[in-house]
């Protein structure tokens, strides 16, 4: 969808409630408020549904993604910004609520995820900028009677020789005239801010504690919600014996969801309090008897179905069976918890006007479907606030803690309820990273070049709980991630993915499919490498003889990282390669044994070819903190059930990386082409597989299965 | 009803005295630097300083903070931490930005303590802090900044 597509009738309901303040908008015609805007009418409309150009000059953007970190305030604004001519700096953000207008086209719904913000918005975002910015250039023109194409429209001002009008005071008259027929953007060659060093517009406030989250959101009158939930997830309450929590102080409510009991106080700690005061008896339900032997063993056994073949090539059975040498291998990952640091919470109020759901969120729209389900108070009476996130990582992409302050808020009507988890709770309730188990199987021809890959991944989908409807003929599309995009020119191959479900919920985690994936594969291709005698680099390019980009990257990264120069006793380094979201990368690490035996991550070097970086510093960022995810899922972080119950409650028990165990990560970004890739994923799947290449060039142990603490390494 | 200093000003809290002051300056003061993110100590999101010192507001009871100058995000002040923030704010260190009230805090005492912090320095004083994100990074560059613009 462009911006001149958006209908009449959803613009004015995104003017209502988006409209603030006494701002005379620049308008497209096509929305048919002509009359409006040439009356004079002071209330406020917009340009669209994506820009607000003020008389004062504030230029807003209505940002129809959320921040949770990866930049897309700044980036989104800056496609605007480019367009418009105006500096970045000069935009302010306002966050869409939730409208059809903002459905992210390639997801199919109004979600922040998918690495997809910028790859989704770069062409509507700058059309939008451009329309704006053609409407007030004609504008001017007209007034000054001259033709608009000796008008320069530079810095939020518009002129002609020695006449100069700011954007502001052309606005009320560009909305009057006919929207331009065509929008002819800038070609890269032309950008003066896209792919230029910029600052974070949100940076300066998370540095003095003034970013306001949804834990920071408040209402009048607001009292607050500890939620005592079933051990077991998917657990229900049995009973609840009340009397003592209700007796203690500040407790105005206690109120039963299903799930579990919410202790609703004047103050946080009056609830957190008297929620331990609840005696409660579970109905524990099918997850009682879980454990991870159990979940392996499903796995294992379930990978024997045939499942999907997503990728074939030649006859991958026939080649194994006539390669000079055939090795087989299992990999395996672990459970994750999303550990966002902002635990979940959200503020509800229900009440004769509907339902108002202030919370962070990457999904607004399912935030609008759980709280209305919850309420009882019909989707289109339920407003959505979103507010920055104090961490995503997929987590956010789930609506639960949504619906449960909604369904706590329809027992206090009129009162507006915040619900804050507590970190043990946000540990034992998420909907994990799900564990995967992998079959390789390939084949080395006399020379020792790759002639048969054979590959089978089997685990849990996420989509099919969440986007039942996407799931097709049994396929996930978001299994195949990081395996059906395969760089490497195999001429006998062959892709099964399977969906195995465990008993346990899973989510999207940060890069999803690509981790496990990349993990199995990448590894599973060093071993290839050994196993023909050869070099892993030169093993890789070999295959990427159709793939100029991705042999660009891995080229550079090898020369970068100094790979296959003498290192110092006691190091070693291992490599991996991969295309996701559009982006291609390869990864060196760099590790050592310290004195005691424990490794040390030195460093990890990237090449990255992201097509145009919209935001480069920030492009890096999102390098550096998805390189500290992929430590997460590398190093020893994992989730363990027993008896249905997640063991892991905090962070002593589920280590995130510190300050002191970071290693130095260098970042080559390769910008090509035309259009960007996605950046918000890309930097988390490759940095298992480059360790453990590492620690098998370091030690000559080949580890399968992550975290790698399991294989009895141990990590300084 | 306890008297607190917070900030240079004497604010009066009505509050059980088992109360962390992460909630009393969260919950009863509407002060929401200061971040929950772990409860228990572990993850440095609810810094303040407690005379200068930083403390995990989150373990910290009001029946404690008789006497005591408690400092925030909010009334951080003085050449350092501004030093420190402007530093955050060339190298554009926040990410989702959860965290940083708690890293900023950290980094100024560090810099107040140790003009000339080393990298070992800076792991000592700044593990206790996470980061979700990993800005670590650029943590670290934004504190050798800082320090560098300080000229000490």
């Amino acid at each position: 969808m462009n911006a001149a597509s958006i209908s009449r009738r959803k613009f004015l309901e995104t003017s209502a409630l988006v409209g603030g303040g006494l701002i005379v908008g620049l308008i497209l015609p096509s929305h048919g408020l002509l009359a409006k805007a040439a009356a004079g009418d002071a209330k406020p409309v917009q340009a669209n549904a994506w820009v607000r150009i003020a008389p004062d000059d504030t230029i807003t953007l209505i940002c129809h993604r959320n921040e949770m970190g990866q930049d897309v305030h700044t980036s989104l604004a800056l496609l605007i910004a480019e367009e418009l001519e105006v500096d970045v700096d000069k935009v302010k953000i306002e966050q869409a609520p939730v409208d059809p207008v903002y459905v992210n086209a390639l997801l199919g719904a109004q979600i922040t995820g998918g690495s997809t913000s910028v790859r989704d918005a770069w062409t509507k975002l700058r059309e939008a900028g451009a329309t704006a910015r053609i409407q007030i250039v004609a504008a001017a023109a007209n007034e000054w009677k001259v033709a608009a194409t000796d008008c320069v429209a530079k810095d939020g001002a518009v002129s002609h020789g020695d006449k100069r009008k700011r954007y502001g005071e052309l606005a009320a008259a560009a909305a009057k005239l006919p929207a331009p027929a065509k929008v002819e953007l800038k070609t890269p060659a032309q950008f003066t801010q896209i792919g230029k060093h910029q600052h974070r517009l949100d940076a300066p406030a998370k540095a003095r504690g003034k970013a306001i989250f949804g834990i920071d959101a408040s209402q009048p009158g607001m009292v607050y919600a500890s939620l005592e939930q079933c051990p077991v997830i998917g657990g229900k309450v049995a009973s609840v014996d009340d009397a003592k929590a209700k007796a203690m102080p500040g407790v105005r409510a206690v109120v039963n969801i299903g799930e579990g009991v919410a202790v609703v106080a004047d103050h946080y700690w009056n609830a957190k309090k008297a929620r331990e005061a609840l005696a409660i008896t579970w109905d524990y339900g099918p997850g009682a008897g879980l454990d991870n032997a159990k979940i392996e063993a499903t796995l294992k056994e379930g990978a024997k179905q045939d499942g999907s073949v997503i990728r074939k090539q030649g006859d991958v059975e026939a080649a194994l069976k006539t390669a000079a040498k055939k090795i087989d291998a299992e990999y395996r990952l672990q459970l994750l918890a999303h550990a966002t640091l902002e635990p979940m919470n959200c503020l509800a109020l229900v009440s004769d006007a509907g339902c108002d759901i202030w919370t962070s969120t990457q999904f607004p729209q399912g935030a609008q479907g759980a709280a209305a389900a919850r309420s009882g108070v019909p989707a289109a009476k339920v407003r959505i606030f979103p507010q920055f996130i104090g961490g995503g990582f997929g987590r956010r992409l789930d609506v639960d803690f949504i619906g449960q302050a909604a369904a706590i808020a329809k027992a206090m009507p009129g009162t507006p309820v915040k619900l804050i988890w507590t970190r043990e709770d946000d540990t034992r309730n998420d909907f994990y990273r799900p564990a995967s188990y992998h079959a390789l199987s390939g084949g080395l021809d006399a020379k020792g070049d790759l002639v048969a890959f054979d590959y089978k991944f089997a685990s849990a989908s996420v989509t099919n709980r969440m986007f039942p409807g996407v799931t097709k003929a049994g396929l996930d599309p978001l299994m195949t991630e990081g395996a059906i995009d395969l760089t490497y020119d195999i001429a006998n191959e062959r892709q099964r993915v399977v969906i195995q479900e465990f008993g346990l919920r899973v989510g999207y985690w940060r890069s999803v499919s690509h981790a496990l994936n990349a993990f199995a594969i990448e590894g599973f291709i060093d071993e290839l490498a050994h196993a023909a005698g050869k070099d892993p680099v030169a093993f890789r390019v070999a295959l990427l003889g159709k793939q100029p980009r991705q042999r660009a990257v891995l080229e550079r990264v090898a020369k970068e990282a100094g790979w296959g120069r003498k290192l110092p006793a006691g190091s070693a380094q291992g490599i991996a390669s991969m295309e996701s979201y559009g982006t291609h990368q390869a990864v060196v690490a760099d590790i050592s044994k310290t004195a005691n035996g424990a490794i040390r991550i030195d460093k990890l070097t990237y090449a990255v070819d992201p097509g145009i970086a919209v935001h480069p510093d920030q492009v890096i960022a999102q390098i550096q903190g998805g390189a500290v995810s992929g430590l997460i899922n590398t190093l020893s972080a994992k989730i363990t059930l027993k008896d249905g119950r997640v063991v892991q409650s905090n962070f002593h028990d589920f280590q995130l990386p510190r300050m002191n165990q970071m290693p130095k990560i260098d970042v080559v970004l390769m910008p090509s082409g035309d259009n960007p890739g996605g950046m918000g994923e890309v930097g988390v799947p490759l940095v298992a597989p480059a360790i453990a290449n590492a620690v098998f060039a370091l030690t000559g142990q080949r580890v399968r299965t992550l975290p790698l603490a399991d294989a009895k390494l141990s990590f300084a | 009803m306890a008297t607190l200093d917070i900030n240079g000003k004497g604010v009066d809290v009505e509050a059980s005295p088992d109360t962390p002051l992460l909630w009393v300056l969260r919950d009863h003061l509407g002060m929401t630097g200061t971040k929950f993110g772990c409860g228990m100590a572990l993850c440095g999101a609810c810094t303040v300083y407690l005379d200068g010192t930083p403390t995990r507001s989150c373990i910290t009871p009001l029946a404690a903070l008789a006497g005591k100058k408690i400092t925030t995000i909010e009334g951080l002040d003085g050449k350092v931490a501004k030093a420190v923030q402007a530093a955050w704010d060339r190298i554009d260190v926040p990410q989702c930005g959860y965290c940083q009230s708690g890293q900023v805090l950290a980094a100024a005492a560090l810099l107040t303590k140790n003009p000339h912090p080393s990298d070992a320095d800076i792991d000592t004083a700044m593990s206790g802090n996470v980061c979700r994100c990993g800005t670590y990074q650029r943590i670290r560059a934004a504190i050798h900044d800082a320090a560098k613009s300080l000229g000490a």
